[in-house]
């Protein structure tokens, strides 16, 4: 699939009509999410054909994403169950097939290795602080190849220190950084 | 949910020691058609709790679909295996990717927690004085 095509089928999507700040609910937008996952297939050959979890799906559009990068096996997690309708709305409309589980991402309990890749754009921990921290943690138990996330510029530093030292990541490194 | 999900998912409730492998009751299921990979499905046969994707298959009332020992990769990897309708690697196929529980209920093994699938999707939610510590 091209970038253009992915970028179009994700601009389709339906979002959130009331994000819930509680949740930190926000839709990730259809230009980053599609640079995310190509450079991911791309570069580091970690979607086509591989098992994707999408840690705090929302409207599920990185697992959609994934899912058209042909993911073998998608599953989207989200603690809210309206964002996990929306989500499978979104994937049924372009026949896709998306395991859906509601979980509240510190409580998942995932057994072995058959995820190999977790994305995510996860609550950045502004309203609920650490909340970005229990996701790469969980991600980095979880993904047996990689897990890829989104951060604001501020926290950037601090979450590459943490997964290294408290998360027993191997290595963390920045892939893009978005200027305004 | 399918069951390639099913075999990675454990319970957390309190209690619990491992929580795996949840126990299925199935209410309604259905099947969607997709094309196998061969390749992945080598790859993922050795990452497979076998015993729990065969007591799963027997929740749903397919005794017959796997083998109670998983194939091996010679099989899986024979020529023609895509193409035959009914060989191991076919039924390997349907029974990870192509069968999708609609409405049930996930039982923990361990503290017998359920948690119910609604359209498709299992809620695992535990109100905080249930979580494992």
């Amino acid at each position: 699939m091209k970038l253009k095509q992915l970028e179009g089928l994700l601009g389709d999507l339906r979002q959130f009509s009331r994000p819930k700040v509680e949740l930190e609910q926000y839709a990730t937008g259809p230009h980053i999410a599609s640079r995310m996952l190509y450079t991911v297939e791309n570069s580091f050959e970690d979607i086509t054909g591989k098992v994707v979890a999408d840690f705090g799906c929302g409207c599920g559009t990185l697992a959609v994403a994934s899912s058209l990068m042909d993911a073998e096996h998608v599953v989207g997690i989200d603690i809210d169950l309206h964002a996990l309708e929306i989500a499978q709305e979104n994937a049924s409309d372009l026949e896709l097939d998306i395991d859906l589980i509601q979980c509240d991402i510190k409580n998942l309990n995932l057994r072995g290795l058959l995820v190999d890749t977790v994305v995510m754009n996860p609550p950045f921990g502004t309203n609920n602080k650490g909340a970005d921290m229990e996701f790469i943690s969980m991600g980095l138990k979880v993904a047996s190849r990689a897990v890829y996330s989104l951060h604001k510029t501020s926290t950037r530093e601090y979450i590459k220190k943490a997964a290294l030292r408290n998360c027993n990541a191997i290595s963390a490194e920045v892939l893009c950084e978005v200027t305004k | 949910m399918r069951l390639l999900t099913h075999n990675m998912l454990a319970s957390n409730a309190r209690g619990a020691v491992t929580g795996y492998p949840l126990k299925l009751q199935v209410v309604k299921w259905s099947t969607k058609e997709v094309e196998p990979n061969a390749d992945f499905l080598r790859g993922i046969l050795p990452k497979l709790d076998w015993p729990a994707l065969v007591a799963a298959t027997h929740a749903l009332g397919l005794p017959e679909l796997l083998p109670e020992t998983p194939p091996t990769d010679a099989e899986l990897s024979a020529e023609g295996a895509a193409e035959e309708e009914g060989g191991p690697l076919r039924r390997l196929h349907r029974a990870l990717l192509e069968i999708h529980i609609e409405e049930g209920t996930l039982v923990c093994p361990d503290t017998e927690r359920c948690f119910p699938i609604s359209r498709g999707v299992p809620n695992m939610l535990l109100h905080e004085d249930e979580v494992r510590n």
